[in-house]
């Protein structure tokens, strides 16, 4: 069976709906309206031992809500979680003692203690043999290099050096899987590529299972093969990068530099992304090679380049054509 | 597995039962030892009030018409004990804890593999303990060495009665601190549904001084009040102890008030227990 199976999971959220003014405002201390608001309607995916996934969509997608389930701090309305044969919200104690988890954007370290009483706390209230912890901590910090920032309290770090150590501390009692919520958040390029190798390299090693929500499509291609893209709380693809290339981006980017400045032909306008005065990026579908040869015949050509799509391009295009989808539908019930 | 290899086991397995929480109150109480200073300003106003109040009580006494309840020199017991375990009274949270709910930790806090309410009393028990370590020394030695020296001996704490009522005073000190932790916890329980403190803060830091007796010391309040008073868990936070220590109450009668107070305890306990329950079920951790 699989590591990490999830079938059907659904929240919903009741908020309380605001009415407008101040009787509006009084009103609302004596009735309230509630409305619920669906934050995942039908997930279901199911991960290996020491796979990599990427999770990814846009903002309010579910994407935290998702990892917030699985880590067993909420509980679902509807829907199957299993992870390493537990139901998280059901068994959480022995749960949470399995995996580990990262929120980038809030640190699980203690804002007052230097980083090395962080991590000593963290193994005792893990019970780390300590046997154990000597050996993985000191690997840690060798791999992160945090030697120089072990007495230093954590409110003093850098965001960089807060991350990396937030990774170290969510390793410490060596989980089997891995949940990154958006780690690399507020990174600077080279914080991003030293977590990002940091990740690869100990999940690797250690066969560790890895989720990883993120915005950055970076971190997917250099960490994971698969992926699932949720929007609106159902998952829209999940499949490998490659898939997603083939099932909504399998056209080709043709760029062509030209020696002056030239006219598009006006069949060609509507295959034109990018346009500058001697620099033209068309976007083609089919016969690529029908087309090359046809700009190649009638422009002022002095070279050519041909790759694949950017990933962000095809993510934002899925999100685009499912908005377009759903903007008819009502997606929120009243009631009081 | 042998009944004797199962015994020798034992006792690793209790360690590894409670070292989290010992790790978690030294951790906390490192932390809560670094504000020397606010220790200091707090020792400077304990004093100060404790001679306010001392010279108010002492006036009322001097005109009094009937005799009043209690001795003055049980008053000036129950005022210092009072000034100087002023710590202990819950009418406050613990910053770090308000902290989690405002930034959304609180997440975090439900990913450690222990219980939440145990997590949290352990904290609790160090945000109560150490400051109040910190300021018992220089006011005790105020109050029982200084004053004598400077012409104020009826004012001076004196030792406890006897042994047995030191004895039974400690008992009871540990059911108040214990009651203490119990009565910060559902604070913060609270606000799993209210987020902001300052509601709470300033019912309880209202409530709690008058019905613990930090204020008059509650054999002073009218007749008509003391039954109320006397079954109220406040009490147990300052009466009991103050007065076991002073004498006010015999022994025997102390060993039915402590055990007055460890009852309130479980129950406060149960109560916080069951709610932080509920409040976990209905958890929502808004945002990324």
């Amino acid at each position: 069976m699989s590591q990490i199976v999830v079938d059907g999971l659904c929240k919903e959220f009741r908020v309380a709906a605001r009415r407008q003014g101040f009787l509006g405002a009084l009103g609302g201390l004596v009735h309230r309206k509630y409305r619920t608001v669906s934050a995942l309607r039908d997930v279901s995916f199911s991960i290996e031992r020491g796979e990599m996934v990427g999770y990814i969509g846009p903002n309010g997608a579910g994407k935290s809500t998702t990892i917030k389930i699985l880590a067993g701090i909420l509980n679902p309305t509807l829907g199957v979680c299993e992870i390493q044969g537990r139901v998280p919200w059901q068994d959480r104690k022995n749960h949470v003692g399995s995996i580990g988890v990262v929120f980038g954007q809030r640190s699980q370290l203690w804002w007052d203690l230097p980083v090395i009483e962080s991590f000593e706390l963290l193994r005792d209230i893990y019970r780390v043999d300590a046997k154990v912890y000597e050996r993985t901590h000191r690997e840690l910090i060798e791999l992160l290099s945090l030697g120089d920032l072990l007495d230093v309290p954590v409110r003093q770090l850098s965001l960089g050096q807060r991350v990396r150590c937030d990774l170290a501390s969510a390793l410490l009692h060596e989980p089997q899987i891995l949940f990154l919520d958006e780690p690399t958040i507020g990174l600077d390029a080279e914080s991003q590529l030293s977590a990002r190798e940091f990740i690869q390299q100990i999940c690797v090693e250690r066969q560790v299972t890895v989720l990883l929500t993120t915005h950055n499509l970076d971190d997917i291609e250099a960490l994971c093969k698969r992926l699932i893209v949720i929007n609106d709380g159902t998952v829209l693809m999940d499949g490998t990068v490659d898939d997603l290339r083939r099932r909504y981006g399998g056209g080709r980017y043709v760029a062509v530099d030209l020696s002056k400045s030239f006219p598009l032909y006006p069949e060609h306008e509507r295959f034109a992304i990018e346009h500058s005065e001697t620099h033209v990026v068309f976007c083609i579908e089919d016969d690529v090679a029908g087309f090359v040869k046809d700009v190649l015949s009638r422009y002022p050509v002095t070279d050519v380049m041909i790759t694949h799509p950017p990933i962000e391009h095809i993510v934002s295009s899925i999100y685009n054509s499912r908005n377009r989808l759903d903007a008819g539908r009502q997606d929120q019930s009243e009631q009081t | 597995m042998t009944p004797t290899s199962y015994l020798g086991d034992s006792r690793p397995r209790v360690a590894a039962l409670v070292k989290p929480f010992v790790a978690i109150v030294s951790a906390r109480f490192r932390t809560l030892l670094q504000y020397r200073m606010a220790a200091a300003a707090g020792i400077v106003t304990q004093i100060f009030w404790g001679c306010v109040r001392l010279m108010v009580l002492g006036a009322f006494f001097a005109v009094a018409v009937e005799t009043p309840p209690m001795s003055f020199a049980s008053i000036v017991v129950y005022v210092w004990l009072g000034q100087v375990l002023i710590g202990l009274l819950p009418w406050n949270h613990d910053a770090e804890l308000q902290e989690l709910f405002t930034s959304g930790s609180v997440a975090y806090e439900l990913l450690r593999p222990i219980d939440l309410y145990a997590f949290w009393y352990a904290r609790t028990l160090a945000f109560r303990t150490a400051p109040t370590l910190l300021r018992l020394i220089p006011g005790t030695i105020f109050a029982v060495w200084i004053l004598p020296l400077i012409g104020l001996p009826e004012w001076a704490l004196t030792a406890p009665e006897s042994w047995i009522h030191g004895v039974l005073f400690i008992t009871s000190l540990i059911a108040t601190v214990l009651l203490s932790c119990a009565i910060t916890m559902l604070m913060t329980i609270s606000l799993f549904w209210f987020l902001e403190a300052r509601g709470v803060v300033t019912l309880m830091s209202g409530l709690v001084p008058v019905l613990s007796g930090m204020i008059v010391p509650l054999p002073l309040f009218p007749d008509w009040a003391q039954p109320f008073l006397n079954w109220q868990p406040f009490r147990g936070l300052c009466d009991v102890p103050f007065r076991i220590y002073s004498g006010d109450i015999a022994p025997d009668l102390a060993v039915y008030e402590i055990s007055l107070q460890f009852g309130w305890v479980l129950v406060l306990l149960l109560f916080g227990y069951g709610l932080l329950i509920r409040a976990k079920r209905q958890l929502v951790v808004q945002g990324g």
